[in-house]
């Protein structure tokens, strides 16, 4: 069973009562003249019967007392991560500077194990880089960007 | 939303944007019980639909600065908020029908007592279970829709700027979704 598209519209506008004047005349001649229409009308109409019964149970009043103070908290919590976060950064930064340092200092260590070290601390530095750089990339193009990742 | 209130709009805006954490507060509190009975609507459940309205708000001050003036805040936090219950859907490894939280109106409990059928009540209630049950068994944007019309009655405009596409796509969407649902409940609504 299928309508015209023009007709679904019209039955929705009739259900929701949004029909003009005119529509409202369309409407009562399709009625008429569409044993489809009948029956379309009689199961929506139904339905809308039994939502328009219905609504969401509302939470206790608390939830909405302490709606705002929650939201509140947590855009203040929001700034004690990134404080963080920029201080582990620094100090992470450092230490590997250090590392590396004190490694190239050391004369007791042979030369395949500083290779080593060193390349995987440098495989690490290329990684953060582009991970940065994709998200810098990310930011510029996506306007939802903070939703998606 | 006359031109007064979107003014006022505006000006909270304009103020969030310099930062003023209180001013956001206000459109917090503004449209904190749309948000969350939006979540309640994707998601079906009082903690998620809490805790993702509440973050979809952080994440919009957070980005508050992209925000353009020209735009109604609800429908951009809409995004935000559509964006943040999708993830968690499709982050969720279960896809139980959650427990119902629809209940009956007031007016209509009112009604059934006064009828001659003492298990009016009852009947009502058993049909809000069924049409929750029904309502899950849809896809997420065809209870989306069905939701924002006939549980937050949103106008079809209101709708076709949340769902960024015209009316009549609205109203076709609309049609299915609900052709669907009756499908659903043949045997309730027989």
């Amino acid at each position: 069973m299928t309508l015209e598209e023009q007709d679904r519209l019209l039955l929705m506008k009739a259900l929701d009562g949004e029909l003009s004047h005119q529509e409202e005349e369309e409407f009562r001649l399709l009625l008429q003249e569409s044993k489809e229409f009948q029956e379309e009308w009689k199961s929506l109409r139904k339905l809308k019967e039994v939502t328009s019964l219905m609504r969401f149970s509302n939470p206790p009043t608390e939830i909405w007392e302490k709606y705002w103070t929650n939201v509140y908290y947590r855009l203040e919590r929001g700034v004690a991560w990134i404080l963080i976060s920029l201080g582990a950064i620094v100090l992470l930064t450092y230490g590997g500077f250090k590392a590396v340092e004190s490694i190239l200092a050391d004369t007791t260590l042979a030369l395949a194990v500083k290779i080593a070290l060193l390349g995987i601390m440098t495989g690490f530095a290329i990684l953060i880089v582009s991970v940065i750089r994709e998200k810098w990339i990310t930011g510029k193009i996506d306007k939802y960007k903070e939703v998606l990742r | 939303m006359d031109d007064r209130e979107r003014q006022e709009e505006a000006e909270l805006l304009l103020r969030c944007k310099r930062g003023d954490k209180m001013a956001f507060g206000v459109l917090v509190q503004k449209y904190m019980r749309r948000a969350y009975f939006t979540a309640v609507g994707l998601v079906g459940s009082h903690h998620d639909a809490l805790d993702l309205s509440q973050e979809a708000f952080v994440r919009a001050y957070c980005a508050i600065g992209r925000f353009e003036l020209s735009q109604k805040f609800f429908t951009w936090y809409y995004q935000i908020l559509r964006n943040l219950c999708m993830n968690h859907l499709r982050d969720k490894s279960r896809h139980a029908i959650p427990f119902s939280l629809l209940e009956v109106e007031e007016s209509s409990i009112a009604e059934a007592r006064g009828e001659a059928s003492p298990s009016g009540v009852v009947e009502r209630e058993d049909l809000g279970e069924k049409l929750w049950e029904g309502l899950w068994k849809l896809e997420t944007d065809e209870r989306e829709i069905i939701v924002a019309r006939d549980f937050l009655h949103l106008s079809y405009r209101e709708l076709a700027e949340l769902l960024n596409c015209p009316i009549g796509t609205v109203m076709s969407r609309l049609y299915y979704a609900r052709k669907k649902l009756a499908r659903e409940l043949r045997d309730v609504l027989a």
